[in-house]
């Protein structure tokens, strides 16, 4: 893949470094101590032509056109691990790998399986190329009625932003029906925004698209402005951070919450409810948009705890070392991409790590992590009786004992 | 240099179920969602990957539609030099025997040198609108085309045949040529740069006085495919439905 039309004017690599210093924190990168801590760290570096570090050097030197002329950023997913490990607090996973992609998808060097994905979230909203009519066709045949705010006319406690896969994706709308049932325990006045509502925008913003997240953000904003609600609760990690992180810089500004942050506050309520279904050893993967990126370690795993019967077991990296499962950031949208270059997986990685921790199920709180760790665990071996389940799928069952 | 123009045209996008609307011979258009039809989207990528290699100038030429400025400011973002909207009645759909009178009409006075449209569109009711802008204008046509290449006045076109032949012609110019598929799927444009083309770019508009729908079909009744009768499944393990389908093979006489 050629991307031709990037600028290879000595230039470039200036006015690109110093586009670095708008993020927060940005001017660390001047810091940088070519300790590649950040390359170590990234489940993809051994196979980046260019990771953060080495980016960095080519940059220093001026000669940072080279790295567009590589599709191996491409298989950056987002992940923070680089971010995380990094000593002088360089924003690189939101700051340097993000704009590494903005430059190459301005020039066109997109892989394919991204483009659909674009697109279709341009056209329709969300990634799946799914009717935007059909959003909230998951709630069509559940009673009590999910109260959509459009019909609703009415003002609620709680808006919740169900998002873009928990809407449209058959294994996920099981861990969205999952979250109503709880939400409808807990007595909790919500309404959705139906079919108003648009994709978050945040991986397509981590993919490079920044224009897409904007028209995206502003959609969601105007639906937002519609509407009377005290806070908003979401159920992706990557719709609260976009909200949370990223919508106040457009301008749109509401208190967000992730599910498990808001369940965990009700806990004194909820306890009463759980009934638990016998032992069972429970692991839990720390999504990259909740831990790493947002620092929410302790509030699903205080979910988890207060199922009676349930041991909590940690895999060997967990919390702020916990691994990807590979969809952040395009990775979603990139798997035959990544299996020509890597030719493993990674959420089959996370998967071997919760057989090992001798987990009975791998507890999830982010919907690209139901269907990526199922499809793994068929591959890996002895994790055919591991049960991939999502907090809120836990919390309903345990309801119903 | 060469001068292509592109013809487009916005069909029902096929995400949403189709309706058909109370009179019984069209589709409903409140609910109906239009999308570039994907050949046109392809003929539109041919012409640029022409520019590129060969320095031609692109226009874009496309009836009003709902969505259209969109996909016109998208082709602006990709490269065409020029774009024009045909501003008349259209909202409710015309045949293809009216879109190609109205498109000649626009091509005998932009005069171009390569005319490039898809090669069909999923609501190709009366043909194509390829040949028939081609027969208008007295030029030659192919379609099913699949690569382009420009020697001076002369086009070298790539035919696909069934069963995977293909063929290479020459064709000298000018000539209507309809895209079966661009020599690359068509690229992907970041949305900020098509929001610039919207500040930056503008879409010449034609006045259609008249649309001339006259040769094309008269729909009598639209209806959605109705289930046939019902399929038999066939139970047991392997050997029961392999027996089975043996025994159905010989009734009806296959075997
Ligand atoms: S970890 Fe930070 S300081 Fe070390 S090489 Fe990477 S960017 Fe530079
Ligand atoms: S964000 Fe993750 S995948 Fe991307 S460079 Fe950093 S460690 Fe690697």
């Amino acid at each position: 893949m050629a991307a031709n039309e990037v600028s290879h004017s000595p230039s470039f690599t200036k006015t690109f470094y110093e586009s670095l210093f708008d993020f927060a924190d940005g001017e660390n990168i001047k810091a940088c101590l070519q300790c590649a801590s950040c390359s170590g760290a990234c489940p993809f570096g051994y196979l980046m032509d260019f990771p953060p570090g080495r980016m960095i050097a080519w940059m220093r030197a001026g000669i940072f056109d080279e790295v567009m002329d590589t599709d191996t950023v491409w298989m950056c997913i987002s992940c923070y691990a680089c971010t995380e490990v990094c000593p002088k607090d360089i924003p690189l996973t939101p700051g340097l790998m993000t704009r590494a992609k903005e430059e190459l998808l301005l020039a066109g060097n997109v892989p394919t399986e991204l483009q659909s994905a674009l697109e279709f979230s341009q056209r329709y909203g969300n990634p799946l190329g799914e009717s935007p009519r059909k959003r909230a066709d998951w709630a069509k045949d559940l009673q009590p009625e999910v109260p959509i705010m459009r019909k609703a006319k009415r003002p609620v406690d709680v808006l919740w932003f169900v998002g873009d896969y928990p809407s449209y994706h058959p294994r996920v709308q099981q861990s969205t029906i999952a979250l109503y049932k709880v939400l409808n325990a807990l007595g909790i006045d919500y309404g959705i925004l139906g079919p108003e509502e648009n994709s978050d925008g945040d991986t397509q913003r981590l993919a490079g698209e920044k224009g897409l997240f904007e028209m995206l953000a502003e959609k969601n904003g105007k639906a937002f402005s519609r509407y009377e609600f005290n806070e908003i609760i979401t159920t992706d990690p990557h719709a609260y951070n976009a909200i949370k992180n990223e919508y106040p810089q457009l301008g749109i500004e509401y208190p967000v919450k992730h599910f498990t942050e808001f369940l965990a506050e009700r806990l004194d309520d909820l306890k009463p409810l759980l009934k638990g279904n016998g032992e069972v050893k429970v692991t839990y993967h720390d999504p990259c948009y909740l831990g790493r990126a947002n620092k929410v370690y302790d509030q699903p795993r205080a979910l988890l705890e207060a199922i009676p019967g349930v041991e909590l077991v940690e895999m060997s990296h967990n919390r702020t070392t916990s691994l990807c499962c590979g969809g952040g950031g395009g990775g979603m949208w990139l798997d035959g991409f990544q299996w020509e270059k890597a030719h493993v997986r990674l959420s089959e990685w996370r998967v071997s790590e919760a057989v090992t921790a001798g987990a009975d199920v791998l507890a999830v709180a982010c919907p690209y992590e139901p269907p990526r760790f199922e499809d793994a665990a068929k591959m890996v071996e002895g994790a055919g009786n591991l049960a991939v389940k999502d907090i809120a799928e836990l919390l309903a069952d345990a309801m119903e004992g | 240099m060469t001068h292509i123009l592109v013809t487009a045209k916005l069909v029902p996008d096929l995400v949403e179920e189709l309706e058909i609307a109370e009179s019984g011979t069209a589709l409903d258009m409140t609910w109906l969602r239009l999308i570039i039809n994907e050949f046109d989207d392809h003929a539109i990528e041919q012409a640029i990957i022409l520019k590129e290699r060969s320095g031609c100038e692109v226009t874009v030429i496309a009836p009003d539609q709902e969505g259209m400025d969109d996909v016109l400011f998208t082709a602006a973002a990709k490269g065409a030099d020029r774009i024009i909207k045909l501003v008349g009645d259209f909202e409710e759909g015309v045949n293809n025997h009216a879109l190609a009178r109205t498109l000649a009409a626009s091509t005998k006075e932009i005069g171009p040198d390569l005319i490039l449209t898809g090669v069909q569109g999923n609501d190709d009711f009366d043909g194509s609108v390829g040949p028939y802008l081609a027969e208008y204008l007295g030029m030659t046509y192919v379609g099913y085309v699949a690569g382009v290449t420009l020697e001076g006045d002369k086009a070298i076109v790539h035919k696909e045949y069934p069963g995977g032949l293909i063929a290479e012609l020459e064709v000298t110019l000018p000539a209507v040529l309809g895209i079966q598929a661009a020599e690359q799927p068509p690229r992907y444009v970041a949305v900020s740069k098509v929001r610039q083309m919207m500040k930056e770019a503008s879409i010449d508009e034609v006045d259609v006085l008249d649309l001339d729908p006259s040769g094309g079909l008269e729909i009598s009744s639209m209806y959605l495919p109705e289930a046939a009768e019902r399929a038999e499944m066939l139970d047991g393990d392997e050997e029961e439905i392999a027996a089975r389908l043996v025994e159905i093979f010989k009734e009806i006489g296959v075997v």
